[in-house]
């Protein structure tokens, strides 16, 4: 008895916790519905907010995908033709950290650029949330990369530095490497034969100065030249992390493998057409819910009132657990949801169906009900595995080759496979509850 | 306890009614693959005022755009297909438009997928459905450690499958409805859904056999499906509540998706009862009957 109501309560808290992080940080809607008491919805939405960060510290929001942003998809091919078998995956992270690189320096928030390869193919996905010019995008975005080697101008740094006949066609590859003395990390660089003698020259006259290097006309490193490289392999000190030692090891790469990449698909979506598109579905997502709460409350009596409340908590849990994990909203995303509310009563009707027949059979009801969710469990457990397998190959979590890796694909599973686990909570660990703890009256009237 | 069971061949004829003419149609007409599977590009304006569908037309024709149609997809809002362009392309048609309709058209989509990517999706495609199929097999043979149950539950899963490529096949043919990559996740979660609903009618099947080891057959599955009648058709329901509110409320761009989903989902229900536990029986009167002759 104790127990039952411990986890009353701990389904209660769970569900308030949820509401909480379910509440808008501040959305307009907020304005028009309580515009007689404007302030105290706003401090009291905040509050909730800045709990909600405090704990997570993370921006409570719900990410909206492409379709539903607006924004430019773009999928890149990667010529590989003068790149040598092994070197080719370092050049595609090459390729991928020099265009995060220009993406973010475009200033576009939370671009995601990710490398694919099928068949013999490299290929960069490229997507740009709410972007305007999306032809200009392309044209920074499918640019090769360009690798200079700059020299000081006049004696003072101050004076700016001019080109020299020094690029990323002489450098071979640029490693991480170790300082023998300190242990820090330090970036390699290694030169062609050609790119050795003019190293060679470039380094003998600018001892103690500059040599400043560009990727795309800007700097990525200004190293001071101690001594006069001749032998072609060269290291740039500095303070550097593991982390910024790859960085800048890895941008080096991309000027000395260049590769070209050609856009071979684009998808824009306008922000009006997701805006609308998410104002439809919610309102379906409304409707079909009063149905389907409707539905119980008029089939199953009380029983289908109780289990309305625990999908009630579902809807709050889940929204929360996309606000947590963060999960990126697509279209089809938003109707794996509303399929999953459909589903996440199936449970409870198989229980209520299950204690329907055993009262028939002529069980006590106390009894009726807790025969019910043992024996419909074992379906319950089956019918569930099943669709989380096809979920599971939908996401496709470890980027297999022959599978599909569209992230539209990905929304709806993530969102069905994270509805039936909180739906098999809410089903059945909730709505029992709520029975044995709710329930109570109706054996006193018996 | 009723016995459903000795209707079966009624149920198999109303399955055929449905699914004899969009395998027709499959086979006459194929499905109507989008950009997706064949590479192309598809472009969507909005207009603030109402536009002459015919002017679009000369605006693309004098651009010689290869474009294979228009179609009027909102209030003032048009789609185009056309083969594949390119970014540059889009741009100078969206100049064109506004030249010539004195207007500025809001674009609402510009999509250009190459034709090596469409052949890829097909492949994949593929392969994920024989995964799904060949992992959700292997699960309910090992459930219910008897294979024959697992591949009944597959054929029924097939039925659904055919249902919907059938209807689509139909649909795409007479109403130009296309099939994308949207249709293939509806496809793969009707897979799921299908399954789903057959595990819990063998469910009670595996139950009863357990409790009542001397029962036929029939009898077990004609009481497992009384029993699971009204869940079944409930459970149905919600999700049907939901689905029919997407597909009527919900927008163009999941409309299908959801018809898709919907088809499914009755067709689901249907081979749960109808398809996979008959076919149950019929794997039990086959195997007397080979057992009887030898």
């Amino acid at each position: 008895m104790q127990n039952r109501k411990i986890l009353f309560w701990l389904i209660l808290f769970i569900t308030l916790i949820s509401v909480v992080i379910d509440l808008p940080k501040n959305l307009p809607v907020k304005f028009s519905v309580g515009k007689i008491k404007v302030d105290t919805t706003i401090s009291g939405s905040n509050i909730d907010f800045s709990l909600g960060s405090m704990q997570i510290k993370r921006e409570l929001e719900i990410k909206q995908g492409l379709d539903l942003s607006g924004g430019t998809h773009l999928v890149f091919q990667a010529d590989m033709n003068g790149v040598a078998e092994n070197d080719r995956q370092s050049a595609i992270e090459a390729v991928r950290n020099n265009i995060e690189r220009r993406v973010n320096f475009f200033g576009i928030s939370e671009p995601t650029v990710q490398t694919s390869k099928v068949n013999n193919e490299y290929r960069l996905i490229v997507e740009l949330p709410g972007v305007k010019d999306v032809n200009q995008a392309i044209d920074l975005i499918g640019q090769t990369a360009q690798l200079m080697f700059y020299e000081q101008k006049e004696a003072s740094p101050a004076a700016g530095f001019i080109p020299t006949d020094l690029t990323g066609k002489d450098l071979k590859s640029s490693i991480v490497k170790f300082d023998q003395n300190s242990g820090q990390p330090i970036v390699g660089l290694e030169f062609s034969a050609d790119g050795a003698k003019k190293f060679a020259d470039i380094t003998t006259r600018n001892v103690k100065k500059i040599v400043a290097i560009y990727l795309d006309q800007a700097p990525i490193s200004m190293p001071t030249v101690d001594e006069a490289i001749t032998s072609g392999q060269a290291v740039i000190r500095g303070n550097f992390t593991l982390e910024t030692a790859k960085q800048l090891s890895t941008l080096l790469n991309a000027g000395a493998l260049p590769v070209p990449i050609k856009i071979i698909e684009q998808r824009n979506v306008g922000a009006t057409l997701g805006q609308e598109s998410v104002q439809k579905s919610v309102r379906a997502g409304m409707v079909g819910l009063l149905m389907v709460a409707g539905f119980m409350w008029a089939y199953y009596g009380k029983l289908g009132f109780l289990a309305d409340l625990a999908l009630i908590i579902y809807g709050l849990i889940t929204l929360a657990l996309y606000k947590l994990i963060p999960v990126t909203l697509t279209l089809p995303g938003i109707a794996g949801f509303i399929l999953s509310i459909g589903m996440a009563v199936d449970s409870n009707i198989l229980i209520f169906e299950r204690m329907k027949e055993e009262t028939r059979a002529g069980c006590h009801w106390k009894r009726a009900m807790e025969l019910g969710f043992g024996r419909a469990w074992d379906s319950i457990r089956d019918a569930n595995i099943c669709t989380l397998i096809t979920c599971f190959i939908l996401f496709n979590p470890f980027n297999w080759n022959f599978l599909n890796v569209s992230g539209m694909i990905r929304g709806f599973a993530l969102t069905l496979g994270l509805g039936i686990f909180i739906s098999l909570f809410t089903g059945i660990v909730v709505t029992r509850t709520l029975l044995r703890v709710l329930y109570h009256g109706k054996e006193d009237l018996k | 306890m009723i016995n459903f069971m000795k209707f079966k061949w009624l149920y198999f004829l109303l399955s055929a009614i449905v699914l004899v003419p969009g395998i027709i149609s499959l086979l006459l007409f194929g499905l109507k693959p989008s950009i997706d599977f064949t590479g192309g590009s598809l472009l969507e304006y909005r207009f603030d005022q109402k536009v002459d569908q015919s002017k679009i037309e000369s605006v693309l024709k004098d651009k010689k755009i290869n474009y294979s149609s228009i179609q009027l997809s909102g209030e003032n809002t048009y789609l185009i297909r056309a083969a594949s362009l390119d970014a540059q392309m889009g741009t100078v048609i969206k100049t064109a438009l506004e030249e010539q309709l004195k207007q500025t058209p809001q674009e609402f989509r510009f999509e250009n997928v190459g034709p090596i990517l469409g052949q890829e999706l097909l492949i994949k495609t593929f392969m994920a459905i024989l995964l799904a199929a060949g992992f959700i097999m292997s699960y309910v043979g090992y459930a219910f450690k008897n294979l024959r149950f697992g591949i009944c539950a597959i054929l029924a899963m097939f039925h659904d499958s055919f249902v919907m490529l059938g209807i689509f096949s139909l649909l795409g043919h007479f109403a130009g409805v296309e099939v994308d990559t949207l249709f293939v996740t509806a496809m793969m979660t009707i897979l799921s859904f299908s399954v789903h609903d057959t595990v819990v009618v063998y469910d009670r099947i595996r139950e009863s056999q357990k409790k009542m080891p001397g029962v036929s057959l029939v009898d077990l599955i004609n009481k497992a499906v009384t029993e699971t009648m009204s869940r079944s058709l409930n459970n149905s329901l919600t999700i049907i509540f939901m689905l029919l509110a997407l597909f009527l409320l919900g927008g163009d761009t999941v409309k299908w998706f959801t018809f898709a989903l919907l088809i499914g989902t009755i067709s689901g229900t249907y081979s749960s009862t109808f398809t996979a536990a008959p076919l149950l029986v019929i794997w039990d009167i086959i195997e007397k009957r080979g057992k009887g002759k030898g």
